[in-house]
């Protein structure tokens, strides 16, 4: 064994990696390989995702729609993810690469797991996600912005966290709750007003669902409940017992809620002074 | 000044390639994998709680080796690489066993064959649950790169013929997984150069549950598991109890005494003869210990001197995992601690 090998093996690099493992073996299978300055109009852009931590957990939610300038490209796209057993996340931006970028970071948190031995810490992981999109940068300068926000509960200190990101890779932990994608804006506008630091779990689905419906009544490419087709928000919440999907059945329940409620005060519930 | 050149016969060449390899792999401990109604179940000796023979490759492929650690470690890499690779290239469901079971082969073939290379001196089971009981698949790798595709269980490493012996006598796939281990248990006692028992602390166990909810089937059992499914007793909850988030709950349950049975388990890859320290003995403890004191040979001695240990169901329950052949001199009873 060569020392070069030996000294990569001690530094645990590329080894237990897999996006640096692909990297060296093959580069042509990562996100975004082949694409090249202006073909950025080419890839749908996903938009909205919101999260609200409580003392039980976490709540990250996204809306359902792709849009191509003023075309809607999808209406019931995903754009919410369970990252692994403690972790979620959301990606808002050029949609082609943010879902390959969320199925590589999936495969790297089980990759790591299954070649260590035990999972990365929470602060790991969002590490990890930072390098991931700080290696992107370059596509990012040619116009395929990719930001993600990411949740999960940690282990070892025993509470919800929320992580945001900007382009350059650069991560920010958030306090309460955030929204990243173009109706953030409109929707962080609605949470400031509905959260509350000891909400139960439940209330922060309907606070997410509140503040999509906020951001997709004043963003056009932001797309609210759509219940003809029965098209609702993907909502993930994670716990000390784990991440795991709402039921789309629940989320219908808490949308018509909200939607009774919204049609006697269209703007929504009404903050006390 | 060099060494003069003989003429070596590729077919002497082989054999001594061999014959090294299958003394390296026989030096350690076996590991059975075995087909149970819900799954298949992995059971070794291995009193390290970090350095695992038994592994998750993917979805709904497990690993088990014998032999060196730092080769089988190399090739448990190698398969998690191989198939992330492919499952992110194409989709979780084109990685099969059927294909990483080939590619094993190849990699041991090649690495036999090569004449410059010593040949891997390990053995390994590449295993895959199915949606269905039959559809469950076994295969077994040589360190020439040999493959079988075993329908009820394999044993590796070690006695194998011994322990797999035991294991054909009873042994039918549709059993409940606490059958299997114990039966599993029962079977690796067997190994004359084994210890007397196995406590739950010295065996690495784990499952692949077609039950299981999560898309990944692997699942590690902790020590309070394989005690609860060890002991024959109804209120014995097997593996659909275990609470799924807790994998670690292992480590923390293990740290106190080192049951003196054998064991180069822990150290497959030292290379060392397994060697019995009669001086060392100390026992754990714990309820779960099985009592040392059950080495009686008539089954009936057997029964009334554990019935004499501080937890009789426990010990009840050992008794019966006792293998009754013991061959060697019988130790003295250790000290409580």
């Amino acid at each position: 064994m060569s020392i070069d090998t030996i000294t990569r093996a001690e530094l645990g690099d590329p080894t237990s990696s897999f996006s640096q493992f692909l990297r060296l073996t093959s580069p042509e299978l990562l996100p975004g390989a082949a694409l090249a300055h202006g073909d950025a109009h080419l890839s749908p852009t996903a938009t909205t995702i919101v999260a609200v931590a409580t003392p039980t957990g976490v709540v990250l939610a996204g809306d359902r729609r792709a849009t191509m300038g003023s075309m809607i490209a999808q209406r019931d796209i995903q754009k919410v993810y369970t990252a692994d057993d403690f972790s979620a996340i959301g990606i808002a931006g050029s949609a082609g690469l943010a879902i390959d970028l969320v199925k590589l970071f999936r495969v790297e948190l089980e990759h790591y797991e299954k070649i260590e031995g035990a999972p990365l810490t929470l602060d790991g992981k969002a590490n990890r996600l930072a390098s991931m999109i700080r290696s992107n940068l370059g596509m990012a300068l040619q116009g395929f912005i990719v930001i993600p926000l990411f949740v999960g509960w940690d282990l070892q200190c025993d509470r919800a966290r929320i992580f945001s990101y900007d382009a350059t890779g650069g991560c920010y932990e958030e306090t309460g709750y955030h929204a990243v994608g173009s109706g953030s804006v409109f929707a962080k506008g609605s949470l400031k007003k509905l959260y509350s630091p000891k909400a139960s779990l439940d209330r922060a689905v309907e606070m997410c669902v509140q503040a999509l419906f906020d951001a997709a009544d004043d963003d056009s490419a932001t797309g609210g409940p759509d219940v003809a087709r029965q098209i609702y928000p993907v909502v993930i919440t994670v716990g000390p017992d784990g991440a795991t999907q709402v039921p789309e059945k629940q989320i219908a329940v808490t949308t018509d809620r909200v939607l009774a409620a919204r049609a006697v005060r269209p703007d929504g519930p009404e903050a006390t002074l | 000044m060099s060494q003069p050149v003989f003429y070596v016969s590729p077919e002497q060449q082989v054999k001594d390639r061999a014959e090294f390899a299958r003394s390296g792999i026989a030096k350690g401990r076996s590991v059975i994998v075995a087909r149970y109604g819900d799954g298949i179940l992995f059971v070794g000796e291995n009193r390290s709680k970090s350095l695992h023979k038994i592994a998750e490759i993917y979805d709904r492929i497990g690993f088990a080796a014998v032999g060196r650690y730092n080769e089988f470690e190399n090739l448990r890499v190698a398969g998690i690489r191989h198939a992330d690779v492919r499952g992110y290239a194409y989709d979780r469901r084109d990685v099969t066993g059927r294909m990483l079971a080939g590619a094993y082969a190849q990699l041991l073939g090649t690495i036999f064959s090569a004449v410059m290379e010593k040949p891997y001196e390990v053995e390994m089971v590449l295993a895959e649950v199915g949606a269905t009981a039959e559809s469950d698949e076994i295969y077994r790798l040589s360190f020439d790169g040999s493959i079988t595709d075993e329908s009820q269980f394999a044993v590796i490493g070690g006695a194998a013929d011994a322990v797999g012996q035991v294991l054909r006598q009873s042994f039918d796939a549709s059993m409940e997984l606490g059958a299997v281990l114990r039966l599993a248990i029962q079977a690796l006692i067997a190994d004359p150069r084994g210890g007397n028992e196995l406590t739950a602390n010295a065996l690495e166990v784990a499952v692949l549950d077609r039950t299981r909810a999560s898309a990944r089937k692997f699942r590690r059992l902790s020590v309070d598991e394989i005690t609860a499914l060890t002991t024959p007793a109804p209120k014995a909850s097997p593996a659909a109890a275990a609470p799924r988030r807790r994998r670690k709950a292992t480590a923390t349950s293990g740290a106190s005494g080192e049951v003196p049975t054998t064991d180069a388990a822990a150290s497959a890859g030292s290379g060392k003869a397994a060697t019995t320290d009669a001086a060392t003995t100390s026992v754990e403890s714990g309820s779960t210990t099985i009592s040392r004191k059950s080495r009686a040979t008539g089954s009936a001695a057997r029964r009334a001197e554990s019935s004499a240990a501080p937890a009789p169901a426990e010990a009840e329950a050992v008794g019966e995992t006792v293998a009754p052949k013991r061959r060697r001199a019988p130790r003295k009873t250790p000290d409580a601690q």
